[in-house]
């Protein structure tokens, strides 16, 4: 969702004074501060998360650098080599802004990755159900009912006891979760769309059925899918961090924030507050910011709000 | 489901490992291997996995040596107590804050209400659960952090609610899990008390004369409910799943913990008889949800007519 945002910087100067549908989209986006505020923050963390190796001030993976000595150091304090850690290290002596840069890299990672991919199969299944309709909407909907009538948390939970640890099993189970979302949305409005003259006129052509419901109807559903998008990113992200944080997640090697909240969790009853605190305000401002830029989408993008 | 579950249960890790002492010789861990009826083909486990299971026995737990089923049924009361603690907590403090911002929707004090909802949304459960510890257990030293203090038996079954230690241990957790809640409850009353003191009822009793504080508490409250209950009906499922959450951060045994000690310790039997017992849980909820729904909304029951 961002990625589109930011390609739209880049073609912003060219047309100036013609309204097109996508400038007054912006203009309606730009409107609410904390909207344009919260893309920004969002933009610096997707930024941390691409650059991570290059702008942390140590690798905390690097084994050379790294000693036991400089462990549990308060936030602003001193190693014995001289490097200041502002935020404090950890009970390894790792740097704590540091693994946040890079813990941030895999929570995005895994979230914006299984998002996407849970788009893309909630999508076709969606467009697939409201076309067809009959048999298929039956079966298709039936099972996203099932699927929403669980919580996410268990059956990600359940699923993960199954198919133990590991990034790609974590996606999977995110896919797993999050697709029913999705088919949801997209069904929704692609039944609206369906009974458009354009779709008839497709038809008419005797244009494939893929063709129909992927450049035809897709495009036309878009709108209410890239809010859902940008919930459901901020929600995956969310999800992960609980689970590595129940120890059911990621493994040790790809440590996530939920992991470094975990790390944390032993040192907090010997008041290391830190350890466990920053790592949450990252995960807590990733998350907000995504929610907040999300929910200035849902009411740009409403066509019921729109002047 | 119960063969994905015990395949996939089955296929992650070696509880052998886990379980032996260390320094056993090798006819030992043959010995003990077969008592668990380990070394038997996994479709033949499985066939008397079900007709045990049949028979109501789900196994014995490989840690407990005691019946699955009686440890998880046992550590139910726990978690329950826990999700309706924060149920109550969710439903005294987010509807009056939220009938509050819908009557007064443009009080600084209204935006701050849903400012911080947009936060509850946000925080995830877990890093808002150590926060509270910090402050509250280990900075403070005001409530307990882990376990559920003194219990009283009530009807043969133990509840923490009957003594003041145990009110005291319920405190954080049940506040920390009903966070999520209180803001759905705050944004669900905010949007339907706006929607109804537009309504001409509403109007009408103001013209009459009634007081303010009757026009809220008979004529708003009845018509603002509906959707709160409801919501609040398909909510308890996600109590007691987010439990599981709650219950590792705090060290409430219920029977969340109980199944993330399971995760960790490949106590199969438990992994497998808690997923029946959550489902089962579930099916039942959902059932009683729709039942209430249409009890409580008499256009549901009338379009069900008409159909």
């Amino acid at each position: 969702m961002s990625e589109t945002v930011r390609v739209a910087h880049t073609h912003e100067p060219i047309v100036r004074e013609v309204e097109t549908p996508f400038r007054r989209f912006l203009s309606d986006y730009f409107e609410s501060q904390v909207a344009v505020i919260s893309l920004f923050v969002l933009g610096v963390i997707i930024f941390i998360a691409l650059l991570a190796p290059f702008i942390s001030p140590t690798n905390p993976y690097d084994l050379a650098s790294v000693t036991i000595l400089d462990s549990k150091l308060p936030p602003g304090g001193q190693s014995m080599a001289g490097i200041t850690y502002w935020l404090g290290t950890d009970g390894a002596g790792r740097g704590l802004l540091s693994s946040i840069f890079y813990g941030l890299r895999i929570s995005l990672g895994v979230g914006v990755m299984s998002s996407l991919i849970a788009l893309c199969i909630g999508a076709t299944v969606g467009l697939m159900a409201a076309y067809y309709g009959g048999r298929t909407d039956t079966v298709i909907m039936r099972i996203v009912d099932i699927q929403l009538s669980f919580p996410a948390i268990l059956v990600a939970l359940i699923l993960l006891a199954a198919l133990g640890k590991g990034v790609d099993k974590i996606i999977v189970a995110l896919v797993i979760v999050q697709w029913a979302y999705y088919a949801r949305t997209v069904r929704a409005s692609a039944l609206v769309e369906r009974n458009k003259e354009y779709v008839d006129a497709a038809r008419c052509l005797a244009l494939g059925d893929k063709r129909i419901l992927f450049r035809h109807l897709l495009p036309n559903c878009m709108p209410p899918l890239i809010v859902v998008v940008t919930v459901q990113t901020a929600h995956a992200i969310s999800l992960e961090a609980t689970l590595s944080f129940l120890g059911v997640g990621l493994p040790i090697t790809e440590p996530s924030l939920g992991l470094l909240i975990a790390n944390g969790f032993d040192y907090m009853l010997s008041e290391m507050y830190w350890i466990s605190f920053f790592p949450g305000v990252a995960l807590l401002i990733t998350i907000v910011s995504i929610n907040l830029v999300g929910d200035q989408l849902r009411d740009v993008l409403n066509p019921r709000l729109q002047k | 489901m119960s063969l994905i579950v015990f395949v996939g249960v089955n296929i992650v890790g070696d509880p052998v490992d886990m379980l032996i002492n260390p320094e056993a010789d090798q006819a030992e861990i043959e010995r003990f291997i077969r008592d668990l009826g380990l070394d038997r083909p996994l479709h033949e486990q499985y066939w008397y996995f079900v007709l045990n299971a049949l028979k109501g026995d789900l196994g014995n737990s490989f840690i407990f040596n005691q019946p699955a089923l009686k440890l998880i049924i046992q550590r139910i009361p726990a978690t329950f107590e826990l999700a309706l603690a924060a149920l109550l907590m969710a439903v005294t403090i987010g509807i009056p804050l939220g009938v509050y911002a819908g009557l007064n929707p443009d009080y600084r004090i209204s935006k701050t209400i849903m400012a911080t909802s947009i936060l509850g949304f946000s925080l995830p459960t877990f890093w808002v659960g150590l926060m509270m510890i910090m402050v509250f257990a280990v900075m403070l030293g005001w409530l307990p952090s882990f376990g559920r203090g003194e219990t009283e038996m009530l009807f043969g079954i133990e509840f923490s609610f009957l003594t003041r230690d145990g009110l005291a241990h319920l405190l954080l957790p049940a506040l920390n899990l009903s966070l999520f809640k209180m803001s759905l409850v705050i944004r669900l009353t905010r949007a339907g008390t706006r929607e109804v003191v537009h309504q001409d009822y509403i109007k009408f009793a103001r013209a009459k004369g009634i007081s303010q504080n009757r026009i809220i508490f008979v004529h708003l409250m009845k018509n603002i409910m509906i959707p709160v209950v409801t919501v609040l009906g398909l909510e308890f499922g996600g109590l007691i799943a987010f439990s599981v959450v709650t219950e590792t951060v705090f060290s409430w045994p219920g029977m969340g913990k109980l199944i993330i000690d399971a995760l960790h310790n490949l106590d199969r039997p438990v992994i497998v008889a808690y997923l029946m017992i959550i489902v089962i849980i579930f099916v039942f909820i959902n059932l009683v949800v729709d039942v209430l729904y249409s009890i409580l909304d008499p256009r549901v029951r009338l379009q069900e007519l008409k159909g």
